[in-house]
């Protein structure tokens, strides 16, 4: 436990010890409220975060890998890996330590745009159900990107191919559930893994989620998903601490 | 083996990245007091012994103790009881050296009033008082070494590994470097890397020539003067060259 907050305390503070976190979180509140508002916020004239959050698998989707991209690569370019990697730490403390602390800004950045909530409240009388959840599925959903990014970020040194990769692997996530994926899958690979590939789709787990509907299977998703690409990045360490 | 001060045992370590075998079968011993100096050409397989013992890189054959705990079984413990300096002392380049050493602490387990006790004292052990709220990446190398340095030593560790502690300075923060070296040697079991021969005789009681993943020599710089005469420079050049054309006359024979 020691060594995962000695690292996640190092890696809040280095966020905001360089521009990183300011820019990431002044950028992603003006595209989380003007997506908003261009989907049409006030005009649906409900008092609800629909057009909030049904932006936000996208809006995560670049801004999640951005804040992931720096988490190894940077250690592998400036070799403080061979630094850390000499201290007592075990590789899954370091790991979570880092995982956790990127998450934490991506809860802030979450927690930032509560006024947008609070604008709901003061025009109407929304169902505060739905808005929790919403907020739920989000870092939920942010913590699935992070482990994906995180696990990209630590195979390279260069921080744009981490990005890169980590855009195409969520994006992939992302767009599973879609028509034009499963059609593409049904056509070339059949029917059977079409709906295979329907499973995966993160998409439509975080709608459910969003609409105020927690189901066990929907949480599991996220878990395990996240879980698999944490133990994926630990693996990855352990083999190739040097490269 | 249950000598109390052996620190270092090292045993038939091999590592290879891909077709070149980096280190090929090194052993030695040190014990504390020892100041070992590890020498040899670029190349020869120094840095990857010291990663090895420093638990950055697993072997792939023969293992080696650090302060009575093994290197494959408890990396953990071994990295408690070692300061690594690695080669040109990376670290986080946007924090000071008062962050970055506290983080150190903060990871190693020295809390409240010692923390503050120990970043004092190898702020003044390491003369890094004057840079420490500035950024790493900002400092001069001379500072960098010596941040890494304090890094390395604020646990008060048995065994220190330093990968060319001196690369890069200036022979005035040569001659600190080295002088604080010496005055560390006497309770603990020094390793340094280095291809500058002068280092071996400012500061080592033993040597060892490594070359091409091999340890070719293991022995004190007197004794090496008198068994093959002449100067370090001489000598070193003889030995890890004389090495390289056998080898070179064996691959066309």
């Amino acid at each position: 436990m020691r060594g995962i907050l000695s690292v996640y305390r190092r890696e809040v503070k280095s966020y905001f010890a360089t521009p990183v976190a300011y820019v990431f979180l002044v950028i992603f509140l003006f595209f989380s409220a003007f997506l908003a508002f261009q989907d049409g916020f006030f005009e649906s004239r409900q008092a609800s975060l629909r057009a909030f959050f049904s932006n936000m698998p996208l809006l995560f989707l670049f801004f999640v890998p951005a804040i992931a991209m720096r988490l190894w690569a940077e250690e592998r370019r400036s070799h403080s890996i061979e630094f850390l990697f000499t201290l007592p730490l075990t590789t899954p403390q370091a790991v979570l330590g880092k995982f956790l602390a990127a998450w934490t800004v991506l809860a802030l950045a979450l927690a930032l745009t509560v006024p947008m909530a609070f604008t709901v409240a003061y025009l109407g009388d929304p169902d505060w159900g739905p808005i929790a959840t919403g907020y739920f599925g989000c870092l939920l959903m942010a913590g699935a990107y992070l482990a994906i990014g995180s696990f990209f970020s630590s195979v390279t040194r260069n921080q744009v191919i981490a990005f890169i990769l980590a855009v195409v692997a969520c994006g992939a996530f992302l767009s599973a559930g879609s028509p034009t994926a499963t059609d593409f899958v049904a056509r070339t690979l059949g029917g059977g893994l079409a709906e295979a590939v329907e499973v995966l789709s993160l998409q439509s787990r975080f709608e459910s989620i969003q609409r105020g509907i927690l189901e066990l299977r929907d949480l599991a998703f996220f878990v395990l998903l996240t879980a698999g690409w944490i133990w994926a990045n630990i693996v990855v360490l352990e083999e190739r601490k040097a490269a | 083996m249950d000598d109390a001060n052996l620190m270092i045992d090292c045993r038939d370590l091999r590592k290879a990245f891909g077709p070149i075998q980096a280190v090929d079968g090194i052993s030695f011993q040190a014990r504390k007091g020892d100041v070992l100096g590890f020498l040899g050409p670029n190349g020869a397989g120094k840095s990857t012994t010291m990663k090895i013992l420093s638990c950055f890189l697993a072997p792939d054959g023969g293992t080696a103790a650090v302060a009575g705990h093994d290197i494959r079984l408890d990396p953990v413990a071994v990295r408690r009881h070692l300061g690594y300096l690695a080669e040109n002392a990376p670290a986080y380049e946007e924090m000071a050296p008062l962050a970055f050493l506290s983080f150190v602490c903060d990871a190693r387990g020295i809390d409240g009033a010692a923390r503050s006790e120990a970043i004092d004292r190898i702020a003044a052990t390491c003369s890094i008082a004057g840079v420490m709220h500035q950024p790493i990446g900002t400092l001069s190398k001379g500072y960098r070494r010596r941040v890494g340095l304090a890094q390395a030593l604020i646990h008060d560790p048995p065994v220190l590994i330093l990968d060319e502690p001196t690369d890069g300075l200036d022979p005035n923060q040569k001659h600190d470097v080295r002088t604080l070296i010496r005055r560390l040697a006497e309770t603990k079991c020094i390793v340094i890397s280095t291809h500058i021969l002068e280092e071996v005789d400012a500061c080592c009681n033993r040597m060892i020539i490594i070359d091409r993943g091999r340890v070719i020599r293991d022995t004190t710089p007197e004794t090496l003067r008198r068994e093959e005469g002449g100067e370090l420079d001489a000598i070193f050049r003889k030995l890890t060259t004389r090495d390289a054309a056998a080898a070179g006359k064996e691959g066309t024979a």
